[in-house]
């Protein structure tokens, strides 16, 4: 059987810290940072990587465009 | 092609003319007294020959968006209306003005102010001279005096339009719109092919070529400085057009004492009051301003300077007159004689006026 | 794997669409116009027609869509987008002409404008945008504010003594012999956003459709978190919760 693993890549200078995108993931892989971008939003980042399923819910529903999606298909 | 002479309304020739110049499209809405523009057209259903869009829309409201949409295509298109349909496109006319596009409106003038009369008025001239719409913007206006410059002035409006990227106003009244004359129509003139049009107005929004940025029509600037460029822009614009474009007409100029001033088909009357007086000895002259914007003030200041006194003869309580005082600076009497509510003056009564008001 | 390893170019799955340029939008945090100005260009990009889409932005919150889908656009007067896309259709018929229009714009001031073009059987698409309030302005009551519902200009809330009712603009489209497809979509969960860019590729499609069979409207039934004063994940469930009782999400007609 293969696993399926992703990865999301925030823009995180674009991102405006709407959470939407923590909410959607089925995963729990995202959270906001600590951190501001320039524009003073806490962003979201990936806190729990090794979780992602790359199921891009996160991306579709971000208002901002600010998520790219990644994955992979691993034979064990 | 030996010229095609027809007896016909002026309503209707500026109909037949828009066909015959070229025009993409007409959007309109019923309302006396010209009505027979748009009925002219769905009678000779251009779309089946030069392929012109005919549409009745469900107001002024909307025709006039739709000449702004089909303007900020690089479009030909038209609308025509009367006073009332006038002030509710002031909305339309503004956002022309200030997104820079070609476009043709005909106004053919009756009686108000409110719902007034449906009978010849010419008391749209503040609107349409000084903008009737928000905001500092003017539109060439032209003022036929003829069924034949109703024809004419279709062809003249959409080329000073597009020669500007501005509104035109063909500023008629009822009486022109529907009185009947001989009328000379102007040959056919193809539709510009989009590939003309795209060349000739690179702003068009005609759907985004990969060699350009998009296009996009609009008049909105929420920035001060660069909104005041555009301000400065469309000043510069309204100074060329001063300098370029002045029309008028002058009968017996030359050696006149009293002068009298009118447009539209009150220059008709006033010709006749000028023969009248003549006949008796009087030196009456006419001026005649064809384009209202720009007006002709340095003209009128030249007369100003040969002149005793002028009359100003217009369908309303005094409208224009304004403005051949600015030009006269008070060097002369200048008066003004009219009457409204959709009654014509006679030449009789314009004589009388000008012995009255003026010689004294 | 690392996440350095998957994050290669060759497995990427999603990302913004090229046509929704780089610019950082005006909306607020959470907004979604945002998701829709996204799904427009995504649908543009499959369709293959960036050369041929001219858009008829509003006035309101949209105003500026222009500034973030990178194709041809005009920007209309209060109200008057669906007569623009009128004009601009019969004007270029090969042309996918659609409005983006919000709820002011299209429900109050654009009621004649947009009942007319539909019933005209225009073939344009209308994209509305129904949060229930107006949002540019700051939040005042509109057609669609539910009863009980407080804005700005409803400051205890919308009295139907007072204003009249909730606006279900779209049920009278879709009685409308002139409208093919009217339909109302939401995009506050991954699936609905599936299902409303599926609404508006199928709206776009059938203005491409050289025979005009009439108009395609697509109702999205948004959140204004700011306007309604909530955090964009409470508005989310406030819509879901009250506005999906007055706007229930589904094809209202296909034809």
């Amino acid at each position: 059987m293969g696993k399926i693993k992703g990865a999301v890549e925030v823009n995180t200078n674009r991102c405006k810290g709407c959470r939407l995108c923590v909410i959607a993931c089925p995963s729990k892989v995202l959270a906001m940072s600590k951190q501001v971008n320039a524009k003073g939003y806490n962003y979201a980042y990936m806190e729990n990587p090794d979780a992602c399923i790359g199921c891009a819910s996160c991306a579709i529903v971000c208002p901002d465009g600010c998520i790219s999606v990644y994955k992979v298909k691993i034979e064990e | 092609m030996s010229e095609e002479v027809r007896l016909m309304k002026g309503n209707e020739a500026l109909a037949e003319a828009a066909i015959r110049c070229g025009c993409d499209g007409y959007f309109g809405y019923p309302i006396t007294p010209q009505s027979e523009v748009m009925e002219t057209l769905m009678k000779l259903k251009p779309w089946e020959t030069t392929g012109m869009v005919v549409l009745q829309a469900e107001s002024e409201v909307a025709s006039i968006n739709m000449v702004y949409a089909g303007a900020g295509c690089g479009k030909r298109v038209m609308t025509s209306t009367s006073s009332p349909g006038f002030s509710l496109m002031q909305e339309g006319v503004s956002y022309i003005a200030g997104a820079d596009l070609p476009a043709l409106v005909v106004n053919v003038m009756r009686g108000g102010p409110g719902l007034g009369t449906i009978q010849p008025s010419q008391a749209d001239y503040f609107q349409t001279v000084k903008g009737g719409g928000h905001g500092d913007y003017k539109q060439i206006t032209l003022a036929p005096k003829s069924v034949q410059e109703m024809a004419d002035f279709v062809g003249l409006g959409f080329d000073l339009a597009f020669k500007y990227n501005i509104l035109t106003v063909i500023l008629a009244d009822g009486l022109i719109g529907q009185m009947m004359e001989k009328v000379v129509l102007p040959p056919y003139q193809k539709r510009r092919t989009e590939e003309q049009i795209r060349k000739e107005c690179p702003w068009a929004s005609l759907g985004r070529t990969p060699d350009r940025e998009p296009n996009v029509i609009t008049s909105l600037e929420l920035e001060p400085e660069p909104m005041e460029r555009r301000n400065i822009a469309l000043q510069a614009k309204y100074a060329e057009i001063e300098k370029n474009e002045v029309r008028f007409e002058e009968i017996m100029t030359s050696d006149a004492e009293y002068l009298l001033v009118a447009f539209g088909s009150a220059a008709r009357i006033c010709q006749k009051a000028v023969e009248v007086a003549r006949a008796k000895g009087m030196k009456v002259g006419l001026l005649r301003p064809i384009t209202l914007f720009p007006f002709p003030y340095g003209k009128i200041k030249e007369l100003g300077n040969q002149v005793k006194g002028i009359l100003s003869v217009e369908y309303n309580a005094g409208q224009m007159v304004e403005d051949i005082r600015l030009a006269i600076e008070g060097k002369v009497p200048v008066e003004h004689f009219g009457r409204t509510g959709g009654i014509v003056p006679t030449p009789g009564e314009v004589l009388d006026a000008l012995k009255d008001k003026i010689i004294k | 794997m690392t996440t350095n390893d998957i994050m290669k170019p060759e497995n990427l799955v999603y990302k913004k669409p090229k046509l929704l340029n780089d610019k950082t939008m005006h909306y607020c945090p959470g907004c979604s116009h945002g998701v829709v100005h996204k799904l427009i260009a995504e649908v543009i990009e499959e369709l293959g027609l960036e050369d041929k889409a001219i858009g008829i932005s509003p006035v309101g919150c949209a105003v500026f869509a222009y500034k973030y889908i990178d194709i041809d656009w005009q920007e209309a007067a209060h109200g008057r987008a669906p007569a623009m896309a009128t004009a601009i259709k019969r004007l270029l018929p090969d042309r996918l002409v659609f409005t983006y229009q919000g709820d002011g714009d299209l429900a109050a001031i654009g009621t004649a404008e947009t009942i007319h073009a539909c019933n005209r059987g225009e073939n344009i698409a209308v994209i509305f945008i129904n949060n229930a309030i107006y949002g540019m302005t700051g939040g005042q009551m509109a057609p669609t504010t539910l009863e009980g519902m407080k804005t700005s200009t409803c400051p205890y809330g919308r009295d139907v003594t007072l204003n009249g009712y909730h606006l279900p603009i779209s049920n009278l489209i879709a009685q409308l012999e002139g409208t093919r497809y009217v339909t109302r979509q939401s995009v506050h969960t991954a699936a609905a956003v599936r299902k409303a860019k599926a609404a508006i590729k199928k709206a776009f499609m059938n203005c491409m459709e050289p025979e005009k069979k009439g108009a395609s409207f697509v109702e999205i039934v948004s959140t204004c978190n700011s306007g309604w004063k909530m955090s964009p994940a409470d508005a989310n469930v406030w819509m879901t919760e009250n506005m999906f009782k007055a706007y229930p999400i589904g094809d209202l007609k296909n034809s």
